[in-house]
């Protein structure tokens, strides 16, 4: 796996111990959201499909620490992991998977479309690279309003085939907004491996608009952390856009109902990945090899997590559903 | 068109600069306010309606882009959630097709979606209208396609005037609202006043009363609508002409009470005729004022092929005085 220049020359131990096991915590959170979401969906308490960021943790985690509350980020169908990440609470967000009015979007959304202005989250969006309009928009409003904030764009190697990207990525480096591109190189256009969809380089595409482009093992929160850190400060500090590839891995389907997957990716390619490369055991051994932390404190945050995320669960599956007058309601401002 | 007479405090103005004049007040008001587009800056865009904004306000806030209006109206709506008021730029009418997914599936829909949280106060103003001799993918008149989508609101005007008042109430509205403005229109004069004013969304006018027909008229055809009317007069009808000002929202009682008025009822616009906005306004007047027409709701819309270049064809596409003449006369058995 490649690791960046930059994350190479990070101190991690300039990070303290518990931002960490934050991280972690986060980590774990998104996992057990997303197996929570899964149950929901199989035991048909969920309308719908959902998408699964099980096995990305890494990426949502890693960019979301090295940023302030009001950032803004902007998400994708594949969201739930930006969404936490940013620190939506777990109880609305199942709320909103459900349908029901305690939900971010007061049940109208859904799982694609969980927007939440107080923590920055400007929405996850249901059209594939649909939101690098919104996010490069929201660095040109910081630079007209003055304003040290950044922008973040979450998207897929999939958003890569969309014009939109390119278009916007162009004005950003023109006129230097502070907005940074995060693509998640999971592999995956939906079924499709992007060998079979993508031409030359990914990073590429990004340096030849002159965009400061670094790419990064997804895998390694730390290493995704380190870098973003030093893309933020850019960005901040009015230096302009950057591109962020990381390379990571989606162990589930491309939605809850995509289970029989043999057709387009290999059984063993998916038990590497899950057996070595998960971000979460990643931590964990470096943190227990660093003396950072023992394992019994790893299984104490997971039951933490498991405890919070059952009662998110059971909040939202006890919350009233809309009432019927909403649906002509917020259609205008 | 003959130039009204024009008050002491009113002078006589072009669409265009009623429009330019829109913009700056707002942007002088309101410094959130900015303009992005091609060569909408020192060009003043292509129809030079924009002339001296850049002058007044900087780059900074009249923004030429790249060619990329998926990208532009892309920022809009990330710069109008964020706290921005952006008027984006769309030369031509007909490249609104590469702003489909950014206007339809997220200005349109950003509101909802997050249950009332996020607002996308933004414009685009683009135009509409054929007879320019500028062929098929520079002719269309396509605000059908967004009057068809919950979330926008759209703006059709056919005055300096409206265009003013209207323009300066999209740019305050906190929804996604696009304005077409009619090519053909920039050069044509009418009384403005000095000083500040707006027009409310979803007020009809009527441009000229009469008790025999309704012509509800829009953007380029209510001038279309005024001279057939003229002619009318002549043969002894009395036509009355509406227009409706907003297709979203719409006035949809000035059209019915107009039509129960005058019993008779025929709808003008330049879009193409199928499944376009005159099948939406006849709908209404026909559901609304049934008991009250001796006559069919006729439409008049473009016709249903790409515009063609040549002259010769391209003036048999567009409704035109005489024509709705010839139906008024039909539908008042005065043939």
């Amino acid at each position: 796996m490649t690791q960046s220049t930059l994350a190479n020359e990070f101190d991690y131990s300039s990070v303290d111990r518990e931002q960490w096991l934050h991280m972690y915590e986060q980590m774990c959170k998104i996992r057990a959201f997303e197996e929570n979401a899964n149950e929901l969906y199989l035991s048909r308490k969920m309308p719908g499909l959902t998408h699964l960021y099980i096995g990305q943790e890494a990426v949502a985690v890693g960019v979301c620490e090295a940023l302030r509350k009001d950032d803004y980020i902007t998400s994708t169908h594949r969201g739930h992991g930006h969404c936490v990440a940013k620190g939506a609470s777990l109880d609305r967000m199942f709320a909103e998977l459900l349908g029901k009015e305690a939900g971010y979007c007061r049940g109208k959304g859904g799982s694609m479309h969980i927007a939440d202005q107080d923590t920055g989250n400007l929405g996850a969006n249901a059209i594939v690279g649909g939101s690098a309009g919104i996010a490069t928009g929201a660095g040109m409003s910081i630079k007209m309003r003055g304003t040290d904030q950044v922008s973040i764009c979450f998207f897929g190697d999939g958003a890569l085939g969309q014009g939109l990207l390119y278009e916007t990525m162009n004005m950003a480096q023109l006129w230097q907004y502070p907005v940074i591109y995060v693509c998640e190189n999971n592999q995956y256009n939906e079924y499709t491996h992007n060998r079979e969809t993508a031409a030359g380089s990914l990073k590429a595409r990004a340096e030849a608009f002159g965009i400061h482009s670094q790419e990064v093992d997804g895998q390694d929160v730390r290493a995704v952390y380190a870098t973003m850190q030093r893309l933020v400060a850019r960005a901040r500090g009015g230096e302009g856009p950057a591109f962020l590839l990381c390379q990571t891995y989606r162990f589930l389907g491309h939605h809850v109902g995509d289970v029989n997957r043999e057709y387009y990716r290999s059984k063993e390619e998916e038990t590497y990945w899950k057996s070595e490369r998960d971000p979460l055991k990643n931590l964990v051994a470096w943190m227990t090899a660093a003396g950072l932390a023992e394992t019994s404190l790893f299984a104490q945050i997971e039951q933490d997590v498991q405890a919070a995320v059952t009662a998110a669960v059971d909040f939202a599956l006890n919350a009233p559903y809309p009432q019927l007058e909403e649906v002509t309601q917020h259609v205008y401002a | 068109m003959s130039t009204p007479e024009a008050p002491p405090n009113v002078r006589i103005i072009t669409f265009a600069e009623a429009i330019r004049e829109a913009i700056a007040e707002e942007m002088r008001r309101d410094k959130l306010v900015f303009v992005i587009g091609e060569d909408v800056a020192e060009a003043g865009t292509v129809f030079k309606v924009l002339v001296g904004l850049v002058e007044e306000f900087g780059p900074q806030r009249v923004i030429d882009s790249p060619i990329s209006e998926a990208g532009i109206t892309g920022l809009g709506v990330g710069a109008a959630i964020t706290g921005m008021r952006p008027i984006v730029d769309i030369m031509f009418g007909d490249f609104i097709t590469l702003t489909m997914d950014q206007m339809v599936n997220q200005a349109a829909k950003t509101h909802y979606m997050s249950g009332g949280k996020l607002k996308v106060p933004m414009v685009l103003r683009t135009t509409l209208g054929a007879s320019r001799r500028s062929a098929a993918q520079h002719s269309q008149s396509l605000h059908a396609w967004f009057s068809h989508i919950p979330g926008l609101k759209v703006v059709i005007p056919s005055t300096p005037y409206d265009a003013k008042g209207l323009m300066k109430t999209a740019i305050r509205d906190d929804n996604p609202v696009a304005i077409f403005e009619d090519k053909m229109l920039y050069q044509t004069k009418g009384p403005v006043p000095e000083g500040e004013y707006t027009i409310p969304f979803g007020v009809a006018d009527i441009k000229r009363s009469g008790s025999d027909i309704t012509l509800v008229a829009t953007s380029s055809m209510v001038q279309v609508a005024l001279e057939a009317a003229e002619v009318l007069a002549g043969l002894g009808i009395s036509a009355e002409v509406v227009d409706p000002r907003t297709m979203v929202p719409l006035d949809r009682q000035a059209l019915v009470d107009s039509a129960k008025k005058t019993s008779r009822a025929i709808v003008i616009d330049e879009g193409y005729q199928g499944y376009g906005v005159t099948a939406e306004l006849a709908s209404v007047i026909a559901d609304g004022a049934f008991y009250y027409l001796d006559a069919p709701v006729k439409r008049m819309g473009a016709m249903d092929v790409p515009v063609p270049f040549s002259p010769v064809l391209e003036d048999l596409t567009v409704p035109t005085a005489q024509g709705v003449v010839e139906m008024a006369k039909a539908l008042c058995n005065k043939n």
